[in-house]
């Protein structure tokens, strides 16, 4: 469904795709890569493509006057196996290959795409595009000049060199030591998923930009039985980073933390229901800021005065401690890029500063439209898709407390944990987030466990609320996706342990 | 490339699969062409069209299996892709249940013409669409002064598809969709902005709601959501509105799935033939709907769709059982996913039901919250009316709905003649006893 509901969500990934059979492999990341005439000849090469293709296309797609025309081509190579009651059972590939093609037309946008790289295919799918303007044709630029990039995730192996067997041995080893953590599990899972996305972004002003974006999943799921009771839980890990990131260390955290989660639910109780103050663990908590303030602040939005923060920049929203920045150059992180989908350099972005908010998230039209610099975060599912506004790494930086002082401040409340997905309705900010696992706080000690509950607020109100952030933060380790108006991007998130006053817990008690 | 052209490629497909090795196979090869229009503000905000195809292929070799799909349908790239597919899946372990379905589960289709396709999308101009998308927001214009900005949309698509397995089975089926709905938002007090949305999905063009219908849906169910606020934690009866009814169902599907009884994920196992639900609780899988938006002749297994009963008077009669996971359990096959859901109505229509409650919490939006598939708790965001004597007496908003399923299905006490048709989920209003409402 397109724009009809803005209740945008993030969730944890389901098994994704992802092993694959590259045709050739850049060894070092490379937003700008190597010398010579044509610096994207390796680009040009896999999409079999060339200046003059691209300026044919272009004229098509100007041919009835729009603004500009951006071309996005896109190869991913995805790959996945799966073991399941024991054995390294299933896998599963899946190769994506496009060029999508946008012509903006003021705020107007006309898209379409074509998965057949040749002029013909590409030269209809312009003329489709160009009908969202009607005037007469403008040319297409003579000079294409590539953009200068930073490389946030350089490794040194594919995932084409990881062998199939190696994975099936890692995945074996994970499972064995799942069984061997705690005598009550019954069943284990274990999913190894990678991709290797290859874009080139090439658009009417001159502008050309590459990217090699590889993303790495590896999730382990148990199910434990405790007097004939079953509880289900995972732990998994998400990043843009070669092989070499599952250190030994990793792999042995992987089940341990699989289990660990799993059993304690058997200890943990659904929490009192009502309003009442709420612990935010540092970490995956920093879906908070997702969805209490992250979607708000997406300039789309605001651009179409439908936010409940549109009025509201340079305005005091929070305590003085309060900084939150949308980043995408955090090193391997899941949701940094190099260079977003419309060709602009990944930046920090900052929202909310000493508590006054900022910054709004743009994409082209937005930034356009306010006259600002873009944030270098218009992203797109794939080039089946035109881009938006949306969210990279969104977290909250330190502040002047400890977590110890932040539980003792607390008479009787909650620590939030571990999550699963949240959501917001962007005009009247409301937005809620799902606990699968906390803890309970009574005297300002820990006193229980707690989970499977639901957190409901609203976003203005909630971070007026945020009364005390400690020293602490720490990035979500697992593989969060945004999804925004039917499309889906890889997102991250972080937050310091944190204390919101009062919010409403949706529990039994 | 025409429908020939698809089958073509996938005997040859299946051929180059058998050549490297594969001992059975299973493909789709679908092809599909969308269209999108969006205006906002009586203006067009995004024109998108779209023509896509892929292969979908499940390859079994040694009894080994995997699954693979591409868009790159070049025959020199399908070929590559087929070889590598190959090499990857010989290094996995072998799987005795990985097998084909077995082909007598292919017999009994649905003799009824299902009617999928409108014949008619191929007319449907360029011009037609926008003013479809623009008269759809034009209804609204001057109907509210604190509207801030009205979106509104007009989407169709026109999909084939041909399944093939290697012992037998071959499908064609092809099916149009349009969709057409109106978003609102408000100013309303403060910065909050509150929003609402109406849309509708048929799989014929003339079956589609009204246009200003739809429109006006859109702007009431918006100015509903103006001033609501959360009221005190209680305990009281949840009426479910038709409309909103499958965002409480969806999520018994991944319980009632045979995966999840194989990996023990599900709090309905072992509980075939029990009373899970109140005497009310009757719901069929219904495959065979003439125009139904879950209608189908045969599953992603190939298997013949049949009527199934889910449960029956409370009782669980099935799960949705697919051919892997049927193997694992030793059960037969009978279909991987929903159809469409047919509850059993009751004699009262929702407005009756609503005006008989003495005190209630009507549920009109969704937000957010989940639900553990193992144990049956649930969690979820809501919004929607304080009832009172009857009446709608209160908006309420941020609050949560939370309990398990096992109590909340044994304490439906009444269910509505009134099925929401715009939906695979056919369900009509419902009434829940007894249900947790977390808010001040």
């Amino acid at each position: 469904m397109v724009q009809m509901s803005r209740r945008d969500f993030v969730k944890i990934t389901g098994t994704g795709l992802a092993l694959a059979t590259l045709p050739g492999f850049i060894r070092s990341g490379f937003a700008g890569v190597g010398a010579g005439d044509n610096p994207y000849s390796f680009y040009f090469q896999r999409f079999g493509i060339d200046k003059d293709m691209i300026r044919k296309v272009m004229a098509e797609a100007l041919h009835y006057g729009g603004d500009y025309c951006d071309l996005f081509f896109q190869n991913e190579l995805s790959n996945s196996i799966r073991l399941q009651d024991n054995i390294v059972n299933s896998a599963s590939t899946n190769i994506t290959l496009g060029v999508g093609i946008r012509v903006l037309n003021g705020n107007q946008t006309g898209y379409s795409f074509t998965e057949d790289i040749s002029l013909a295919s590409m030269k209809a799918a312009a003329r489709t595009a160009a009908g969202i303007a009607s005037g007469s044709a403008k040319a297409a630029p003579q000079t294409f000049n590539a953009t200068k990039l930073m490389n946030y995730y350089e490794t040194k192996t594919s995932y084409e060199d990881v062998g199939v067997k190696d994975k099936v041995d890692m995945l074996q080893a994970i499972n064995d030591d799942v069984f061997k953590q705690d005598p009550r599990v019954v069943k284990a899972s274990v999913s190894f998923s990678d991709s290797e996305n290859y874009i080139l972004v090439v658009n009417s002003e001159g502008g050309l930009a590459s990217d090699y974006q590889p993303m790495l999943r590896i999730s382990v799921g148990c199910t434990a039985e405790e007097d004939g009771k079953r509880e289900n839980n995972y732990f998994d890990f998400s990043v843009r980073d070669d092989i070499s990131f599952l250190t030994p260390e990793r792999l042995k955290r992987l089940p341990r933390e699989a289990v660990a989660r799993t059993v304690k639910l058997f200890e943990a109780q659904s929490p009192p229901a009502g309003e009442m103050p709420v612990v935010l663990a540092a970490g995956s908590s920093g879906i908070l800021l997702h969805e209490a303030i992250g979607h708000g602040m997406e300039a789309d939005f605001n651009r179409q005065g439908i936010s409940v923060f549109s009025d509201m920049i340079n305005k005091k929203v929070a305590e003085d401690f309060v900084t939150i920045v949308d980043n995408g150059t955090n090193p391997h992180i899941r949701g940094s890029i190099n260079v977003d989908d419309e060709g602009h350099p990944s930046t920090e972005t900052l929202l909310v500063e000493d508590g006054v908010l900022r910054s709004y998230i743009h994409d082209r039209i937005s930034a356009k439209h306010y006259g600002v610099d873009p944030t270098g975060s218009g992203r797109r599912e794939s080039f089946k898709h035109y881009p938006m506004p949306r969210m990279r790494n969104t977290y909250m930086k330190n502040g002047p407390h400890t977590f110890e002082e932040i539980i003792a401040n607390v008479k009787y409340g909650i620590v939030a944990e571990q999550f699963t997905n949240g959501q917001v309705n962007i005009g009247p900010g409301d937005f809620t987030f799902y606990v699968k696992a906390g803890s309970l706080i009574e005297n300002g000690k820990i006193t229980g466990l707690i989970k499977d509950v639901n957190i409901i607020g609203n976003g203005p109100e909630v971070l007026s609320r945020v009364t005390m952030v400690a020293n602490d933060m720490e990035m979500a380790e697992g593989g969060w996706t945004c999804g925004k108006n039917g499309q889906s991007v890889p997102v991250s998130m972080g937050l310091p342990s944190v204390l919101v006053s009062s919010i409403t817990v949706g529990g039994r008690g | 490339m025409e429908k020939n052209v698809y089958l073509d490629l996938g005997y040859w497909v299946q051929k180059k699969a058998r050549q490297l090795g594969a001992s059975q196979s299973a493909l789709s090869l679908n092809h599909s062409r969308s269209v999108s229009v969006d205006y906002r503000d009586g203006k067009v905000e995004t024109l998108k069209e779209s023509t896509q195809q892929s292969l979908w292929i499940e390859l079994f070799a040694g009894g080994r299996y995997s699954n693979h799909s591409t868009n790159d349908l070049r025959k020199e790239s399908l070929e590559k892709f087929l070889t590598n597919a190959m090499d990857l899946t010989g290094y996995l372990t072998k799987d005795e249940y990985r097998r084909l379905a077995d082909p007598a589960l292919y017999e009994g289709q649905p003799k009824v013409d299902l009617d999928l396709n409108d014949s008619s999308h191929a007319d449907i101009t360029a011009e037609e669409r926008q003013d479809r998308a623009k008269a759809l927001g034009a209804y609204l214009e001057g109907q509210d002064e604190r509207i801030i900005s009205v979106a509104s949309g007009f989407y169709d698509s026109h999909s084939e598809s041909h399944q093939l397995a290697s012992n037998g089975f071959e499908g064609q089926k092809e099916t149009t969709s349009f969709t057409h709905g109106v978003s609102v938002s408000l100013q309303g007090a403060g910065d909050k902005k509150p929003e609402g949305w109406r849309y509708y999905r048929a799989r014929h063009l003339n079956d589609l709601v009204g246009a200003e219908q739809t429109a006006k849906e859109a702007l009431a169910r918006t100015q509903d959501r103006v001033g609501a606020e959360k009221i005190a934690s209680e305990t009281m009866p949840l009426l479910l509105e038709n409309s909103n009814a499958s965002g409480l169902f969806w999520r018994l599907m991944g319980p009632l799935s045979a995966a999840s009884i194989q990996q023990k994920n599900s709090f309905l196992a072992d509980r075939k033939g029990e009373k899970v639900g109140s005497n009310l609780l009757t719901i069929t899988d219904e495959p065979a709907i003439v125009r139904g938006l879950g209608s189908r002749y045969y599953d992603g297994d190939g298997l013949a769709a049949k009527t199934m009963p889910i449960f029956t008077n409370g009782v669980l009669n099935n799960y949705y059982t697919d051919v892997y996971y049927g193997n694992k359990l030793g059960w037969t096959p009978n279909a991987g996913g929903s159809s469409n859901l047919i509850v059993k109505p009751g004699m009262r229509s929702g407005a009756e039901i609503e005006a008989s409650l003495d005190r209630a919490i009507l549920v009109t939006n969704w937000l957010g919250g989940n639900a553990n598939g193992t144990t049956g708790d649930f969690s979820l965001g809501v919004a929607g009316w304080l009832i009172e004597n009857g009446k709608r007496v209160k908006s309420i908003t941020e609050m949560n709905v939370s309990g398990n399923y096992n109590d909340l299905l044994m304490n439906l006490i009444e269910v509505g003649n009134d099925p929401w048709i715009h939906s695979s989920f056919r369900t009509p209003t419902m009434v829940f006893d007894k249900v947790s409402f977390s808010g001040t």
